[in-house]
């Protein structure tokens, strides 16, 4: 067990990821309160990121409507607790079940009929645009009035409801990360995840070496499509409301793939790397911002959009491929040669 | 010997160009087969047919007396084909463990076990010094000595070769004739080759097949084959002869 988790990891890196482990722990118990709400948002990126990064990163697979499955795992929850009182704890299997279906589906149609690169991701944000069009009229859910869930003052936090303090979220937001975290690295070093980096690299000598590609590109989607109804889910109960023009629209589909990109798309780190740099550097912008009274609309995309520029530029694989050389992290991996490895990740095809 | 790969009146066209027209040959079990002829023969399409990139228009495959015309190309490599790009296509993102790994967990039950065999054969094919390098940074010899490595990997009863050769220097063609042989001789492993280079289809083969304009026009012992009047005017034009 203990190769099969920490095989191929740099001694170094074990005692800083333990390091850092340990510090987001204890953190709760030092900061403040907003402190903690930034820390979920970093945390949920990380996490959904990861997500997207299965899909992308690893399997090469290019969605950019992963809000759909944001959004059905959120509803999905949701509805249920509201309507039924089921915890949310059960209610994740339908918000899992439901995104899955929806990934499938998706996948199928791409992948049977040979759609990829940019139709794909054409065909991930149709998707997603036709949930949010049809929550918009769903009036089970609120339709485009929004849907909530009871808010009330807890005086101790109820897990099993998901209702309670943000310390709570902040916890169960770390555990799925590292969750997630564990899952993609004992993905990527099983035979799905090197068949996944052969059909991300070349599809067609992967089929050669007899990969299923249609199969393996399936459980890509799928897997993703259900890792990130969960993020779903702890964002319905953490914000307790739900609009269908937010929750499934092509911006949120958009702020969650920035992390992976900016970070490194991918690599295991990349995802949080990229979440923390983004979301701490855009909280921090705000609060001095607001500190010198200036209000600028917009001015947190246009944020984004500056880092993004800024990587794309001069980090074109991301942060954390310089910066895990810098700390001695990158293993044993031999560049060589003028040309960096990772040459046909970026269309997706 | 029994024909472990088999061919009959396989054709195919593309939008009207018939590439390969009624193409018949076998390649016995334990042999090594060459496949000549000049550029836009249908050699690289007979490949293709063979490992199930295209279907036939008309015509059967046969693997060890089974069709496998119209099966995927994942399908006829898990029974027992393994073939090389002629464009060679390296997993450039992944290291040369990592290319020859996939290959090999095609014959094995897990990543372990893979990562013991691709050692194997990537120290067959003189790529050991290279095992923790990007496959990106390779230089094409190495690049095509990859393309062997992980269609070898896949522990296939019959390789397909795609002009492995080309761009080769002489001593490193002779490396690679030294494998080849070395692997038909020791594992009995069967060997159906594309290549121009004539050295190495003399030094390897006991079997040439010449197509020309989609069609077989000769076949036998390379000696003969290359004194055959209708395959000299393919190559060399009918004033030669």
């Amino acid at each position: 067990m203990r190769e099969i988790l920490l095989g191929g990891v740099p001694r170094r890196g074990l005692v800083l990821l333990s390091i850092l482990l340990a510090l987001l722990v204890a953190l709760p118990i030092v900061v403040n309160d907003y402190l903690i709400t930034v820390l979920i948002l970093i945390l949920y990126f990380a996490y959904v990121g990861q997500a997207w990064n299965l899909m992308m990163g690893f399997a090469g697979q290019l969605s950019l409507g992963h809000a759909l499955y944001v959004g059905l795992g959120a509803y999905a929850a949701a509805a249920l607790y509201v309507h039924y009182g089921v915890s949310p704890w059960i209610g994740l299997g339908a918000s899992i079940a439901i995104s899955a279906a929806a990934g499938a589906i998706i996948g199928f149609l791409a992948f049977r009929f040979g759609v990829s690169g940019v139709y794909f991701a054409i065909l991930t944000i149709a998707f997603a645009e036709f949930a949010r069009i049809g929550f918009d009229h769903w009036s089970w859910v609120g339709g485009s009035a929004g849907f909530f869930l009871p808010v009330a003052n807890y005086t101790r936090s109820d897990l099993w409801n998901l209702r309670g303090s943000p310390t709570m979220f902040y916890y169960l937001m770390l555990a799925m990360t590292v969750a997630a975290f564990v899952l993609c690295h004992l993905l990527l070093r099983a035979r799905v995840g090197y068949y996944w980096l052969a059909i991300r690299e070349s599809p067609e000598a992967a089929q050669a070496l007899g990969i299923n590609i249609f199969r393996y590109k399936m459980y890509a989607v799928v897997l993703s499509a259900a890792m990130t109804s969960l993020g779903g889910v702890v964002f319905a109960f953490y914000y307790n409301n739900l609009f269908p023009e937010q929750v499934f629209h092509i911006s949120r589909s958009i702020e969650l793939i920035l992390g992976p990109i900016i970070g490194g798309i991918g690599t295991l780190f990349g995802p949080i790397v990229g979440a923390f740099v983004l979301t701490a550097l855009a909280e921090s912008l705000g609060e001095i911002m607001h500190a010198f009274g200036i209000d600028i609309p917009g001015i947190k995309q246009v944020f984004y959009g500056v880092c993004l520029l800024v990587v794309v530029m001069f980090l074109p694989d991301g942060i954390w491929p310089p910066l895990s050389k810098a700390l001695g992290l990158d293993g044993k991996r031999i560049q060589g040669g003028d040309k960096p490895g990772k040459s046909d990740t970026g269309g997706g095809g | 010997m029994a024909a472990l790969l088999e061919l009959s009146s396989v054709s195919k066209s593309f939008a009207g160009l018939k590439a390969v027209q009624d193409v018949s040959f076998s390649v016995p079990e334990g042999s090594i087969v060459a496949l000549i002829g000049p550029n836009g023969a249908g050699k690289t399409t007979c490949f293709n047919l063979v490992a199930g990139v295209y279907r036939p228009d008309a015509g059967e495959v046969r693997l060890g007396g089974a069709r496998i015309d119209g099966w995927r190309s994942d399908q006829i490599c898990r029974a027992g084909v393994g073939r090389t790009f002629q464009l060679v296509k390296p997993f450039a993102g992944l290291t040369v463990m990592e290319n020859v790994i996939v290959g090999a967990l095609n014959a094995t039950a897990g990543v372990r076990e893979a990562r013991q065999k691709a050692g194997e054969v990537i120290e067959q094919l003189g790529l050991g010094p290279k095992l923790d390098h990007m496959a990106s940074s390779l230089t094409l010899p190495e690049r095509k000595r990859l393309e062997v490595a992980r269609a070898l990997a896949t522990g296939p009863k019959i390789l397909l070769l795609d002009e492995v050769m080309a761009g080769l220097r002489p001593t490193e063609m002779d490396h690679m004739v030294a494998v080849l042989r070395e692997l038909n001789a020791r594992l009995g492993l069967t060997i159906l080759l594309i290549e121009h280079v004539m050295r190495a289809v003399m030094a390897l083969s006991a079997q040439v097949i010449v197509l020309h304009h989609g069609e077989v026009i000769a076949s036998g012992p390379p000696a003969q084959v290359t004194r055959d009047p209708a395959v000299l005017e393919c190559y060399l034009g009918e004033e030669a002869v």
